[in-house]
């Protein structure tokens, strides 16, 4: 049985062709480093978001590996040039059959 | 004619101690205290974390629960406009019984829903607040003083000025007797409850006005007050009444 959770995408729905557009994606994940212990001493497993990628019009254009250090529900700010029209996938996976997906629409003019 | 002179005078040799002076008059949101980024994150809602909670609750807003299987729009229909303005009145005095936002919720569950009640902290409960309180967002908290009140304010004023923990320090000695110096390396805010409940960057998720001053009781090494205790209540009423007028920014970043 695989986990998700709430993602968001923030990111332009027009764009001129050539030009770099800002894309915002977040997820709600707690980001447990695998570090911690319980009051009970006992170690709580690592779960944790291992990648992040992000295609557009099936090409990947931008992808992020994550670590135990990353805080909880991460943020992650990056950019693309507008190329052409078509549809931004983002997808999150991670420990313990973690999967998210988003996707955006892009028009470019 | 004197008033101006005197203005004057302190523009002329002491507007250092004036801007102090000011400082410690006025009330101020620890939002002010918070870097540039940290604001951006708490006033962006792209950026706020805490919107995944209000994204949530307003879902369960929607959500038939318990016996009756109701749900809080059966009763109170859209939050938009039946919720706007209720959170800055919290806690407040229903059927004679001082209740905070938190335990009107319960009270709603248990006695209208038939639901279990909520755990303090749970997602589902943080949920609910962080939605409810955001409709009331930039309103005036709008506590006063009132007969019936009276007696659970002058409590919480009570608790507030009273010394607690191996410490042996009160909520007044730093967040009203020295807001605005340092306790190590951070400033000491005016402690107003006026953004919660509150993504902390520290707890690294969303977290009700109780944890946060359970975490200043454990601080001085006082025995905590017990979620959902009446004197949790008080203290809080006595918050939100020494923070009336300022305005809501539920819900709030912090670091």
């Amino acid at each position: 049985m695989s986990k998700t959770s709430r993602t968001s995408i923030t990111m332009p729905s027009t764009a001129k062709k050539g030009s770099i557009i800002e894309i915002r994606a977040i997820a709600q994940h707690d980001m447990e480093s695998g570090f911690r212990y319980t009051e009970s001493g006992k170690l709580v497993p690592r779960d944790i978001i291992r990648v992040f990628t992000c295609t557009y019009n099936d090409v990947e254009v931008f992808k992020a590996d994550f670590y135990s250090g990353i805080g909880a529900n991460p943020l992650i700010i990056f950019t693309t040039i507008a190329t052409e029209t078509g549809k931004l996938e983002f997808k999150w996976t991670g420990d313990d059959g973690y999967e998210a997906l988003n996707q955006a629409q892009l028009i470019v003019t | 004619m004197k008033v101006w002179h005197t203005a004057c005078l302190i523009t002329l040799f002491g507007a250092s101690v004036l801007t102090v002076q000011a400082q410690s008059l006025e009330r101020q949101s620890s939002y002010e205290l918070m870097s540039p980024e940290n604001k951006a994150m708490q006033d962006d809602p792209t950026l706020n974390p805490a919107m995944f909670w209000v994204a949530e609750g307003e879902g369960l807003w929607q959500a038939k629960a318990g016996e009756k299987n109701i749900a809080c729009a059966s009763c109170h229909g859209d939050a938009k406009k039946s919720m706007r303005g209720v959170a800055n009145h919290f806690p407040k005095m229903i059927k004679g019984k001082l209740q905070t936002l938190e335990g009107q919720i319960n009270q709603c569950r248990v006695g209208t829903q038939g639901a279990p009640s909520l755990a303090y902290e749970s997602k589902e409960l943080l949920s609910l607040t962080a939605f409810i309180a955001s409709q009331s967002k930039g309103m005036p908290i709008a506590i006063k003083e009132t007969a019936s009140n009276q007696a659970q304010l002058q409590k919480g004023r009570q608790w507030f000025n009273e010394r607690m923990g191996q410490l042996n320090l009160s909520c007044a000695q730093c967040h009203e007797e020295r807001a605005g110096l340092k306790l190590g390396g951070s400033l000491i805010p005016q402690g107003h409850p006026n953004a919660y409940p509150i993504y902390r960057l520290e707890w690294q998720t969303l977290g009700s006005l109780q944890r946060r001053l359970r975490n200043c009781m454990s601080g001085v090494r006082a025995k905590q007050f017990e979620y959902g205790s009446s004197e949790m209540a008080q203290l809080e009423l006595f918050l939100m009444w020494r923070a009336r007028g300022m305005s809501l920014e539920a819900p709030g970043v912090r670091p």
